[in-house]
């Protein structure tokens, strides 16, 4: 089965290509990328005007499958990846039960070979149940597949277990990816701690609660050497003390999402939005244009969405009493091109690298290039499409996005897993 | 004076003529709770539902007899009569009530923000009754109440309020209220009970020092300091918090001449003041407090509901 993309701006800083030229793909991989490429039977689609890129990855999803399908589950999890422009996501393991053990990550992954719309990635517990007591068989988890390993939701809060966690993943060749979140100083915190719970009369969650968890694991990488990638860092502070780290030559990494650079804390109103509702809480319009900076300059190695669905009645509710996070595989593309690339603050090739390139690195995925021989794992962008973030639109089971109605540029119109498309001109291929 | 406003939910809203005029309505519903026979028809044929979602006296029965003041018909609603113990979620139970075609809610609950999301849910006007730690707007406008009926005028005034500003709705609504109506305020207390930014809710002093603050004031707004949970306490222990921020009959020799004492209630007496401060002639205006609690209550109903400042003796 061949498939030749015929007429696309290609895009991939890992081979310094950015040309309009064709590819050529048979059973799955990459034969030949040049001009007017010929190809005696197969599919040819003519992508003039569209930007192709090696997939995008998001390392940072809540599938909620097993035990929370109400809110989301594989199937509309990954549709909705896939109209993202996904072919990638990581999936994090606070589901019910916990991702904690080889049997659950082989049914994530046996689930989504079967039904999902994009690769699935699994990331085990680091410790059981996500009590931060015993540590999870990461070592069995890896063997089936387990691309990293997080307490994601809750963070490790014991200082002398998040290094014994550390020192025994570190064999594996896997990251560890911290949730940061002292619950000392955290508590039961609602918004960010400073004008948003002054103003709303909210508990705050202090940045410092961020903080302090993200000096702890440097602190605890650089005492194992075993690999760290923070997750949703969302403070100014937070991105120095990573900024230093690198600076030091430690395996750190970092990711950011769309909400924490395009949101602040003053976004949210006296109508108590839970949509607004995350955790890490939006800060800052100083952390907000800190961490574009961070993303510019290279200290931020990804762009992932923390993906949170929730349904409808668990969010419409008391502020204090609404889940967390908010939904935004849908939107994180369109918003990265309109409120980044678009304005000038990245270039196509800085996108590649946060939402393709180093996700992949940082999961320990195979290499996906524009180039012989890689799988043929490809997003294609139109660039100057005007859309509306509506509800309608949204193939997640969950609607708690807090970007409806916000007017975008730029989206995914065709993805690829493998050479089949699981996208084709925004529709679903079923 | 045109009242343009649907709620009573957010006071920082409300401009000084707002507030003036809801002061001046209360003034004239003071006569009508002095006469012999204390209701008017005014609201007659009006049902108003007081929703109460945690417990609370003052507040709730101040509105009750607000209501029956002024003729309307009333249902009492909350505790643990609730569809909420039953897994309904309260905007759903909201929504219910509303299918009675009623005409206002007044709504406490302990959670901040609830009453924006009952007007939203319910489509009839809403009076926050104290939401979480957030806003108290009838609370706030008793105490402008009492304060301007005692010195004439609210303009000029420096008002300390002392103790857990962190923590208190009345602070919430009465900051904002106060530099409307163009008062000086100073917010006052250990800094564990201080919110992140009092300057945001308006506060044109922040201090730990009570006793260089107290001889400015002519309104000392004494908080209530909560006593049942004092493990992981913000301060050590009741005595050192009387010691350093109690007002006593000591410290009344700080206090100016015409000086008054506020507080919104319950009294913690021994704690934040003493019983000679509680009970002081000349400064206590605590129990005037109440009173202005229906007058202003009174005012808010009328307002709601669509009436003008006239017709108010009807």
């Amino acid at each position: 089965m061949a498939l030749m993309l015929k007429n696309a701006r290609v895009i991939d800083p890992q081979v310094d290509l950015d040309e309009v030229c064709d590819v050529l793909i048979r059973d799955g991989r990459v034969v030949e990328v040049g001009h007017d490429l010929q190809m005696p039977k197969g599919v040819e689609r003519d992508l003039t005007g569209k930007i192709l890129v090696p997939g995008l990855v998001d390392i940072h999803v809540h599938l909620r499958d097993p035990g929370q399908e109400q809110k989301e589950d594989i199937t509309s999890g990954t549709r909705a990846a896939a109209h993202g422009g996904f072919t990638t996501v990581a999936c994090m393991p606070n589901t019910t039960p916990t991702i904690d053990n080889a049997q659950i990550v082989e049914y994530v992954k046996s689930r989504a070979a079967e039904v999902g719309k994009c690769r699935v990635e699994v990331v085990g517990a680091c410790t059981q149940g996500l009590r931060g007591e015993t540590l999870s068989e990461m070592g069995d988890m890896a063997r089936h597949g387990a691309c990293a390993f997080t307490d994601d939701g809750r963070g490790v809060q014991d200082s002398g277990m998040m290094r014994r966690t550390m020192d025994y993943a570190k064999q594996f060749d896997r990251v560890v990816m911290s949730h940061c979140q002292d619950e000392g100083l955290v508590g039961a915190g609602q918004v960010n701690e400073g004008a948003a719970s002054t103003r709303l009369g909210l508990l705050g969650w202090p940045a410092a609660g961020e903080e302090i968890q993200i000096g702890r694991d440097i602190a605890v990488c650089r005492l194992t050497g075993c690999p760290l990638h923070i997750q949703h860092l969302s403070t100014a502070r937070g991105l120095d003390m990573v900024r230093a780290a690198k600076a030091e030559g430690l395996p750190v990494t970092c990711e950011v999402t769309p909400h924490h650079m395009f949101l602040c804390e003053d976004d949210i109103t006296g109508a108590y939005d839970t949509s607004f509702k995350v955790n890490p809480p939006l800060r800052t319009r100083e952390d907000c244009q800190a961490l574009i900076e961070g993303v510019v300059d290279g200290t931020v190695d990804a762009i992932v969405t923390d993906h949170a669905p929730h349904c409808k009645f668990e969010k419409d509710r008391e502020f204090e009493l609404a889940p967390f996070g908010m939904t935004g595989i849908e939107t994180s593309l369109g918003l990265v091109i309109t409120n980044l690339v678009k304005k000038g603050v990245i270039d196509w090739n800085r996108l590649v690298e946060l939402m393709a390139v180093n996700p992949r690195r940082i999961i320990r995925a195979e290499r996906v290039a524009v180039e012989p021989g890689s799988v043929a794992d490809f997003t294609v962008i139109d660039p100057d499409v005007q859309w509306t973030v509506r509800v309608e639109d949204f193939l997640s089971k969950a609607q708690n996005s807090a970007f409806i109605g916000t007017e975008l540029v730029g989206r995914a119109t065709d993805v690829y897993v493998g050479g089949y498309a699981t996208m084709e001109e925004g529709a679903i291929v079923e | 004076m045109a009242f343009n406003h649907r709620h009573l939910i957010d006071l920082s809203e409300y401009s000084a003529e707002d507030i003036t005029l809801i002061l001046d309505i209360a003034e004239r519903f003071r006569e009508v709770n002095e006469r012999r026979i204390k209701k008017v028809p005014t609201l007659k044929g009006y049902t108003v539902v007081n929703m109460f979602n945690e417990p609370s006296t003052r507040t709730r029965s101040s509105f009750e007899i607000a209501e029956k003041r002024l003729s309307c018909d009333t249902l009492n609603f909350g505790g643990s009569s609730t569809s909420t113990v039953k897994g309904e979620s309260l905007l759903d139970t909201v929504r219910t009530l509303c299918s009675y075609k009623i005409d206002l809610i007044v709504v406490r609950d302990k959670h901040a923000g609830v009453p924006y999301q009952v007007a939203q849910a319910s489509g009839v006007p809403v009076i926050d009754a104290g939401d979480g730690k957030h806003q108290h707007p009838t609370q706030a406008l008793l105490d402008l109440y009492t304060m301007r009926k005692r010195f004439g005028a609210i303009e000029g005034l420096h008002v300390g309020i002392v103790g857990d500003i962190g923590h208190s709705r009345v602070c919430g609504s009465l900051i904002p209220a106060l530099k409307t109506m163009g008062a000086e305020v100073t917010v006052i207390g250990p800094p564990t009970l201080m919110p992140a930014m009092p300057e945001l809710l308006g506060a044109d002093h922040v201090t730990s020092d009570f006793d260089a603050a107290l001889p400015q004031l002519d309104v000392v707004y004494m908080l209530r300091i909560q006593r049942e949970r004092l493990e992981g306490a913000p301060f050590p222990s009741l005595r050192e918090y009387n010691l350093l921020f109690g007002l006593t009959r000591e410290r009344e020799k700080l206090m100016k001449p015409d000086a008054i004492v506020c507080h919104p209630g319950p009294l913690n007496r021994g704690v934040e003041l003493d019983d000679y401060m509680a009970d002081h002639l000349e400064r206590s205006e605590i129990l005037d407090q109440v009173y202005a609690g229906v007058l202003v209550r009174m005012a808010s109903l009328y307002l709601l509901l669509g009436g003008t400042d006239h017709g108010v003796d009807a």
